[in-house]
């Protein structure tokens, strides 16, 4: 019986080959990601479970609940970047599937952030709204967080496939552009909250910075093509 | 002023016995430890051990619980090391406190240096017991032990002219990694400067701290010498200080000086003024879930209230 795999490889029958042509084809490339996505999901999930070994094993600060804010801020803006990351990864290794594991991280990142605020909301503040109130009005890091958060998770929530449908792929795309609103925000709520040295939110912008300049230098390529 | 008239939540005479009796307790514990092998150690969880021979107890300390030696030791603000405060306690384990010496100077009748254990010496310290409130809205309970700052104030006999006194931080960017900056610049300016008006600096609760729970100050809590103004939020109480100085003006404060719409020189504790980027009226103890109020000069009003009857301060945060 023929291999249905094989008439991918039609310039490249042989073992050797095959190896030298880069990018592999699609159904290569699929095959890989959706074979790495479980490892990636284990991934996602080691900080949360080396945080909940840490609360087990009492290795968090001494304000645990402070230590537990900043963890879980730390890994949500991570994994947002990670999200961000995605596509210039894309262009670079010329691996058009990779694009298939944005969704996992992304929603990843709005995951942490729900911990982070949870953690904010219930631990932090005692769930004491008048004092949560003053905080949102008053304090632009919170603002420019509560900001984040509508955005992620109202991304997290159309980001199936059914939305994708239902609000059409135009609307869906320009939508979800959002999301480098919710990068600069990010980055804006991390230096609004740091006391004096910046570095940290420094080098987590710039880093956020080549990924947009990244975006912006593959579309004018294209476009000059 | 709202702010003056809450009366204290314990009446001295209250701290008092229970200082006490919480000190004879531990001396029995301490003494049934030694008893059965140095098997048992006080409630604190600390080793009964002691770098100050005779150590006696102190006015003004409150009987509410002490927080761990653990984490007064592991959580600390002490930029010199690093801006995490779980490094200080890695990063300070080679700095070497001994042997140290604080320079006096400025309106006084002679120009002095001490030694750190001269100085203990010639003032022999006390324990108190203290609330410590950060301005980053969390608190301890500390057993330091500590020469009243107007002890040494008054042998230096100062001039009329000392309306301030002015401290700083040892500068040495080898023993401290905080001090030598990145990329994109330093935390602070170095060295740390702090300051107090004449009357603070002699006021009896103001403290030059060489020690907690009964031993040498550990490094990343400021050794060996440094100070507690326990009415005052803790970055007040510089750490590591190498030079204290008589002076005719206001010094400018190190974090006065990096964000003066965030911190000002007085820095009194006051649930009442919030810092611009979080609320001042709560705090979390350390070791509790849930916040508690934060009292005006940190419990302290009825001591030291009257010192600032003439400040608004509001705009003297």
């Amino acid at each position: 019986m023929e291999n249905p795999a094989a008439d991918l490889f039609l310039h490249a029958p042989t073992r050797q080959r095959r190896k030298l042509r880069w990018p592999p084809p699609a159904a290569v490339q699929v095959r890989w990601v959706t074979r790495s996505k479980p490892w990636l999901f284990l991934f996602c999930l080691t900080p949360l479970l080396l945080t909940l070994w840490d609360v087990y094993s009492h290795q968090l600060a001494a304000d645990p609940i402070k230590d537990l804010t900043l963890r879980s801020g730390r890994w949500g803006l991570r994994l947002l970047w990670a999200t961000l990351a995605i596509t210039p990864l894309c262009y670079i290794t010329k691996l058009r599937s990779l694009v298939r594991v944005r969704r996992m991280l992304g929603l990843f990142a709005w995951f942490y952030a729900c911990l982070h605020l949870g953690i904010y909301l219930v631990l932090d503040q005692g769930l004491a709204w008048q004092f949560i109130g003053a905080d949102i009005s008053k304090r632009p890091y919170i603002v420019v967080g509560a900001t984040t958060f509508t955005i992620l998770s109202s991304l997290a929530l159309t980001s199936t496939q059914g939305w994708v449908r239902r609000l059409g792929g135009k609307n869906w795309q320009r939508l979800h552009r959002l999301v480098y609103v919710a990068g600069i925000t990010t980055s804006l709520h991390f230096f609004w909250l740091v006391k004096s040295d910046i570095t940290r939110p420094m080098v987590y912008t710039l880093v956020l910075a080549s990924l947009f300049l990244a975006r912006i230098l593959h579309h004018n390529a294209r476009r000059q093509r | 002023m709202i702010l003056i008239q809450r009366p204290a939540d314990i009446t001295p005479s209250e701290i008092t016995s229970e200082g006490l009796f919480r000190q004879r307790r531990n001396l029995i514990m301490a003494s049934a430890g030694l008893l059965l092998g140095g098997g048992i150690a006080p409630a604190t969880g600390v080793a009964a051990v002691s770098d100050f021979p005779g150590l006696k107890p102190g006015p003004f300390a409150t009987d509410e619980e002490k927080t761990s030696f653990q984490a007064v030791t592991s959580y600390n603000n002490f930029y010199e090391f690093s801006t995490d405060k779980r490094q200080p306690a890695k990063l300070a384990k080679a700095f070497k406190s001994r042997p140290w010496t604080i320079a006096f100077g400025g309106e006084i009748a002679k120009q002095q240096r001490f030694d750190v254990d001269e100085l203990i010496k010639k003032f022999p310290p006390q324990e108190r017991i203290y609330r410590l409130r950060c301005v980053e809205a969390w608190s301890m309970v500390i057993p330091w032990v500590g020469i009243p700052l107007h002890r040494v104030l008054k042998a230096l006999n100062p001039s009329s002219k000392a309306q301030y006194v002015r401290f700083e931080t040892l500068l040495d960017p080898k023993q401290f990694p905080g001090q030598r900056g990145s990329l994109f610049g330093s935390s602070l300016d170095w060295p740390y400067v702090e300051g107090l008006r004449i009357d603070e600096a002699m006021h009896p609760l103001t403290l030059l701290a060489v020690g907690l729970y009964g031993r040498f100050m550990p490094n990343q809590n400021g050794a060996p010498i440094r100070l507690v103004v326990p009415w005052k939020y803790g970055f007040k109480s510089i750490k590591s200080i190498v030079k204290i100085d008589l002076v005719d003006k206001q010094p400018l404060n190190t974090w006065n000086r990096q964000a003066p719409r965030e911190y000002g020189f007085y820095a009194n504790v006051n649930p009442a003024v919030d810092h611009p980027r979080w609320s001042q009226a709560r705090e979390r103890r350390i070791g509790e879930w849930s916040k508690r109020p934060t009292l005006p000069f940190n419990g302290y009003a009825e001591q030291v209230a009257g010192l600032y009857q003439n400040l608004d301060l509001r705009t003297n945060f």
